[in-house]
């Protein structure tokens, strides 16, 4: 028990030795509520490069990227095809507890920023973001090019749910960084991971994480939870709301 | 001005909304039907999923045809014994429509089937309404008397009963078969079925054109009903905003239709209402048969619909 303790420390004093740059990041709004006129909106990350005495001293520009991951989920793929003239679902895919937002944003184009295969260890660029998917009984994610996997991205792109910008993160000082994140209006709510990796001459140097939540507040909260929990409930109060208008119509607009 | 709707989870432009809740309900109240086949379709062009827009007109329908059968009912103009036998197959047929909805969803063919259902069904009506209206339209022009109607196939089935207020006597089971068809394709498609509904019951089942509008649409107020609450147990799906500013879009525009559908004729009104439906009918054929501008589509599971 000791010995494991002391191995933990000396793992954590190498650790922390052996990593010369410390990250420290805040988001402008740790707490987005979503209100009945709630049209987008975006947020702002805020961060700096700590160095300390171990820094080599002719390290002076870094590269950044920013992962935003919104809550996971499984979804369903599906292509039409040509069937007896008309355009039918036919092949679909699955893809398991992928995020419902995915941002990737760096200071420079990705590719430029490390080599294909730590970009591909790290995660770097919607092409190397895991996606898990289920294959006739296998999971795997599969090549970027698969046409699944691309027309995925493409129309999650499209609603504005999946980015990447390789212009987004600015230098405001060679240490200080910042660089928005854009929430569209259909934004799924729930909890937020954001990953910020470090980068300095293609190698990998320190990693932080910070979170925010998105949150539906007032009426729309409440009824999107009472349709999901209390069906039965939700339909009575609707079917009740439709007699009543119904029967409002009918005294206001009444000719007799 | 942007409303954000709970269930469809999307924002709208509530005057948008309002707009097309009034046209249809000027529609509906001209022609005197729901306005559900004009109504799911339109929701569906402007981005609202099909399933949403279907569960949540239903709840729209439910309102429309209420404030009707109410006035309807201080007319006398509804015959409550032949509404009870309809609606023994409506409410059976609702059940069977919402399960089926719910077991094509999961298969992902739902939109599909959606579409097809409006196709053919808004297809044929359409067409048989607008000769129709073209027929009459041209008897009254030749002056020549409507064809006498007779007895058919139908009064010669059993389990008769007399049915007081319509003066009719007729076997209940072409009834209930009528109502058991009227609520599946309801659930399924998001309609009221008034527009099938009423010339049913009077070229088939010959029910006097007195009680025919008032009896149909108290068959459309409770498949109607059932189907919203089945669809909210179910599904999920029924939008209560959405449907709160079509119900208030829908009656406004209904009472200025009633006033328009006073200065046209009959027969000019039946041949537009059968062009119109025939249109709505047409577009879907379109879309099914014109290459989607995406082939791919994404669904989330467990999140929405």
């Amino acid at each position: 028990m000791r010995r494991a303790a002391l191995a933990f420390l000396l793992v954590l004093l190498l650790g922390s030795a052996a990593r010369a740059e410390r990250l420290i990041v805040s988001v402008s709004n740790h707490r987005v509520t979503v209100t009945p006129n709630y049209s987008g909106e975006e947020l702002v990350l805020f961060g700096s490069v700590e160095k300390d005495a171990t820094t080599p001293a002719d390290r002076t520009t870094y590269d950044l990227v920013v992962t935003v991951m919104g809550p996971r989920a499984d979804m369903v793929t599906r292509r039409k095809e040509r069937t007896f003239g008309i355009w039918i679902n036919t092949d679909y895919r699955q893809f398991l507890q992928v995020p419902s937002y995915l941002a990737l944003f760096a200071n420079r184009p990705f590719e430029t920023i490390t080599s294909p295969e730590i970009a591909r260890r790290q995660q770097i660029g919607l092409n190397n973001v895991l996606l898990m998917q289920r294959v006739s009984g296998d999971f795997a994610d599969v090549v970027p090019n698969d046409a699944f996997r691309s027309a995925f991205i493409r129309l999650r792109t499209q609603r504005g749910l999946y980015r990447e910008d390789g212009s987004a993160v600015t230098f405001l000082t060679p240490t200080l960084f910042r660089t928005g994140i854009p929430l569209p209006a259909e934004v799924p709510i729930g909890t937020y991971e954001v990953e910020i990796k470090l980068f300095a001459n293609g190698a990998f140097i320190a990693k932080t994480e910070t979170a925010f939540e998105i949150v539906k507040v007032g009426f729309e909260q409440f009824v999107a939870t009472t349709a999901r929990q209390n069906g039965l409930l939700y339909g009575l109060v609707t079917a009740a709301m439709a007699l009543m208008s119904g029967w409002m119509a009918s005294i206001v607009f009444r000719k007799d | 001005m942007q409303l954000y709707l709970p269930i469809a989870d999307l924002p709208v432009n509530v005057i948008l909304v309002l707009a097309m809740g009034a046209a249809v309900g000027f529609v509906s109240g001209m022609f005197g039907i729901g306005g559900g086949f004009l109504m799911t379709p339109l929701l569906i062009f402007i981005g609202i999923t099909p399933a949403v827009a279907v569960a949540s007109v239903t709840s729209h329908i439910a309102a429309s045809s209420f404030s009707g059968a109410l006035s309807y009912w201080r007319r006398r103009a509804i015959d409550p014994a032949l509404a009870s036998v309809l609606l023994c197959g409506g409410v059976t047929g609702t059940a069977l429509g919402v399960w089926t909805f719910t077991q094509l969803r999961a298969l992902g063919q739902l939109d599909l089937m959606i579409a097809l259902s409006y196709v053919v069904l808004l297809g044929t009506v359409g067409s048989l309404m607008f000769s129709e209206g073209l027929r009459a339209l041209m008897r009254t022009r030749r002056g020549a008397l409507p064809p006498r109607r007779t007895h058919n196939w139908i009064h010669g089935l059993p389990l008769k009963m007399r049915f007081k207020r319509s003066k009719i006597y007729l076997s209940v089971i072409p009834v209930v078969v009528v109502g058991i068809m009227i609520g599946f394709i309801g659930a399924i498609m998001g309609i009221g079925g008034g527009f099938i509904l009423v010339p049913i019951m009077i070229y088939l089942l010959r029910v006097p054109t007195s009680t025919v509008i008032g009896t149909s649409m108290v068959l459309t107020l409770v498949t109607m009903l059932f189907a919203t609450l089945l669809h909210a147990v179910t599904n999920h799906l029924v939008d209560a905003v959405l449907a709160l500013i079509l119900m208030v879009g829908g009656v406004t525009g209904a009472q200025f239709g009633v006033r328009a559908a006073q200065k046209i004729r009959g027969e000019q009104l039946r041949l537009l209402l059968g062009l119109l439906i025939l249109s709505v009918g047409i577009r879907f054929a379109i879309e099914l048969v014109i290459q989607p501008a995406d082939l791919f589509t994404i669904r989330e599971l467990g999140v929405s619909g």
